[in-house]
């Protein structure tokens, strides 16, 4: 079980697809709904939301960004590996239906978890203009996936290496001037979802946004992925991970995310010195 | 005779100095002897009404696993616990004695009762230890399919219980270790992980089959199991959602639900970072908010991470303290302070966001509330204020709808716990029943035990006759 069946490495090496086989998730799994996995009975519980299922294949796919130690035992896993745990589908799905024109920005590996909402909200009948950013043309991922689920796409990037030149809150501040827009949908790193939504607030434009607090057991029970909403206090977990954008309080979500740094760090040395306990694998970066 | 038997005192249980265990997590009661556990059983009268099996939940024959003990027949002591408990290395540690089996033994009328639960405990350990790796004997197969849902304390009574009858059972664990509370909870230096891991493939030898990794009502719904094949099912998931204060700046960095620094420390064994890849904060001054069994828990544990400092805070006084006088007893051996009539009011937390200290009121006891316990009345103008950098908030937890929500037809009470019937566990579902946590709210062990053993009649009576 949780075989990896395909696996592709993205944006110079930085960002790593896995196909995976979990036939009783990828039967259930909606877009906005993720997983948990760990990669062997010493990691970390990492939750990742989908960005693709196929429950013909009966697989789902995750893609992720090679941040620290558990992203690399991640990356170090090979086609016809196993992740040692899978969980899911967990979380709210998004909720889908036909609201006019939706505004769908992506940044990063939100680009992933925007991808089946994107998807789904264009097969729901929405008008759906995508946004997507990256620092440099390399780095962009799922441009052509993208592109096929939007009924048109803009590409920026901070380098200017291609598109346009600049950040996506600029592209969508063009849009939201010049189109009667019902829904704008921001998943990406905090800072891009924090000003799309200060943008999005100031049009009085709803807006949904994908938070990513850190885990444990991902089903309620701990408590670790609490976020600020509108004054109250959710669990990303079971309550989200999508939220009112609005409501949402980026800056506590940013500190809370850095509660751990430090032991990160050291992790993520001791690993790239090869030191780490039982694997004994390398860095390849 | 009698009474030269009185003449005998109670064993004592050897454990680790508290100065040594405080920082090692090592389990603290070392176990009996042989001799001793010899010894203590020829303390029992072997009453012909035995009293002490009226106040077992499971109802164990304890004269009759006690005598064997005292005629150094330690197989068949074992032999008698495992036909009314499949789990009695956990129960002869966590099961309150005191207000069961114990609390009612004659020979505690005079002076103090035979110890129940180390004579268990024994007996689970020497076979462990030194026994056949024999498991209880099943009986012929029936052929029927059950669903156990949730491997904790009750998950794991239904299922030994229906193996024994025959049935085949799987069950189905949302984390990647079958336990329940017993992993992630309990931790090691009360009950060690090696200890539960036995007792479940104990029941993997019966014929159990274990299946992690599935969220029931996420991964599979109920109604979907039975279409698979299963002919019962019994929820037994817990009690679930973590309560917070509610109060201003909890969500500092260094507050944790007791939930979430248990199970990081125990199941993921953060302890044993940089090992495991699961960091948990070691906190210097640590407050836990609380004073039942789990908070003990946190607080031993805090002490075990390194604390300099590790205080209960609690807004009542210390006669209404909920858990269980030999873990206070131990928490205060370990220096583990007492902040009693106190009660948070507000969090505080540097620019980064991390906790520096909190608020807290001091209170008094007024009358009675619901509960039966003085009720704490804040005095006012006591503010003061609490340096700490890490917080455990072990204030109890609400039902967790995440099962429940996918099985509309089993209903609820009206705080989402599952009304099943005190009885027989029968829930409002056709083929389903549920005990534990999730019936009860948060209780103990033993109690969820108890609901799983009468589910598990009902559910053979179901099987054999119909619902």
């Amino acid at each position: 079980m949780a075989k990896i069946v395909n696996r592709q490495e993205m944006a110079q090496g930085t960002i790593i697809l896995n196909e995976i086989k979990a036939p009783r998730i990828s039967q259930k799994a909606k877009p906005g709904q993720f997983v948990i996995l760990q990669a062997d009975e010493t990691g970390e519980r990492i939750p990742l939301t989908m960005a693709d299922t196929n429950p013909k294949k009966g697989t789902i796919t995750i893609i992720y960004m090679v941040v620290g130690k558990s992203t690399a035992r991640f990356r170090d896993l090979n086609v016809g590996d196993e992740y040692y745990a899978l969980i899911g589908p967990l979380g709210m799905p998004t909720h889908v239906e036909n609201v006019g024109k939706v505004v769908c920005v992506g940044g990063g590996t939100g680009i992933a978890v925007l991808h089946p909402i994107t998807r789904a909200l264009k097969e729901a009948g929405n008008e759906v203009t995508t946004i997507l950013g990256s620092r440099s043309y390399d780095l962009l991922i799922m441009e052509e996936q993208m592109r096929a689920a939007s009924t048109d796409l803009h590409i920026c990037t901070d380098d200017g290496s291609h598109g346009h030149h600049g950040f996506v809150t600029q592209v969508l501040k063009d849009v939201l001037e010049n189109n009667d827009i019902d829904l704008v949908v921001a998943i990406g790193p905090i800072p891009m979802m924090k000003f799309c939504s200060l943008i999005t607030k100031e049009k009085n434009v709803h807006t949904l946004v994908s938070l990513n607090p850190i885990m444990v057991d991902g089903t309620g029970m701990c408590g670790c992925c609490r976020v600020t909403v509108g004054g109250d206090t959710k669990f990303a977990c079971v309550d989200g991970p999508e939220f009112d954008a609005h409501k949402g309080d980026f800056d506590e979500l940013a500190k809370r995310l850095a509660s751990y740094l430090d032991d990160e760090k050291q992790s993520f040395d001791a690993y790239k010195n090869g030191n780490a306990q039982k694997t004994g694998n390398f860095d390849k970066t | 005779m009698a009474d030269k038997k009185k003449k005998v005192p109670r064993a004592k249980m050897p454990e680790q100095d508290p100065n040594v265990r405080r920082r090692n997590f090592k389990e603290v009661p070392l176990g009996l002897e042989a001799e001793t556990a010899i010894a203590e059983a020829k303390r029992c009268l072997q009453c012909k009404k035995p009293l002490c099996v009226d106040g077992c939940p499971v109802s164990i024959d304890i004269p009759a696993f006690v005598s064997r003990i005292a005629d150094n027949d330690f197989s068949g002591a074992i032999g008698k616990l495992w036909e009314r408990n499949a789990l009695p290395a956990v129960c002869g540690r966590v099961c309150p004695q005191e207000e069961q089996c114990e609390g009612r033994c004659i020979v505690g009328k005079k002076g103090e009762p035979v110890a129940i639960g180390y004579l268990e405990r024994f007996a689970a350990d020497y076979e462990r230890n030194n026994g056949t790796g024999g498991v209880p004997e099943v009986a012929k197969p029936t052929g029927k399919k059950v669903a156990v849902i949730g491997s904790g304390p009750s998950g794991l009574t239904v299922a030994g219980d229906l193996l024994l009858k025959g049935h085949g059972v799987t069950i189905f664990e949302a984390f990647h270790k079958a336990g329940g509370v017993l992993v992630y909870g309990i931790p090691e230096f009360r009950l060690p992980k090696a200890i539960v891991a036995n007792e479940v493939a104990a029941l993997e030898k019966m014929g159990a089959k274990i299946e992690c990794n599935n969220v029931v009502g996420a991964s599979v719904t109920i109604e979907e199991l039975f279409e698979e094949g299963f002919d019962a099912a019994y929820i037994g998931v817990g009690a679930g959602l973590p309560r917070f204060m509610n109060l201003p700046g909890e969500n500092a960095i260094g507050i944790y639900s007791a939930n979430e620094y248990l199970t990081r420390t125990n199941l993921m064994k953060g302890y044993l970072f940089p090992e495991y890849d699961t960091p948990i904060a070691r906190g210097k001054n640590v407050v836990v908010l609380g004073a039942g069994n789990v908070a003990m828990d946190s607080a031993r544990t805090a002490m075990r991470l390194g604390a300099d400092s590790v205080k209960i805070v609690y807004r009542r006084s210390r006669d209404e303290m909920p858990a269980r006088e030999e873990e206070l007893h131990h928490a205060l051996e370990e220096q583990i302070e007492f902040v009693l009539l106190t009660n948070p009011t507000q969090f505080f937390s540097d620019e980064n966001g991390r906790l520096t200290g909190m608020e807290c009121l001091k209170m008094e006891l007024g009358e009675p509330d619901d509960s039966g316990r003085r009720r704490p009345i804040p005095i006012e103008g006591s503010e003061y204020k609490i340096n700490c950098d890490m917080v455990v908030v072990s204030v109890g937890s609400n039902a967790n709808p995440l099962l429940t929500n996918s099985t509309p037809d089993v209903s609820l009470n009206r705080w989402g716990n599952i009304d099943a019937d005190p009885v027989t566990g029968k829930t409002t579902k056709k083929g389903v029943w549920a005990g534990g946590d999730i019936v009860t709210g948060a209780a103990t062990v033993i109690l969820a035990m108890g609901a799983g053993r009468a589910a598990a009649n009902s559910m053979h009576d179901y099987l054999a006759l119909g619902w």
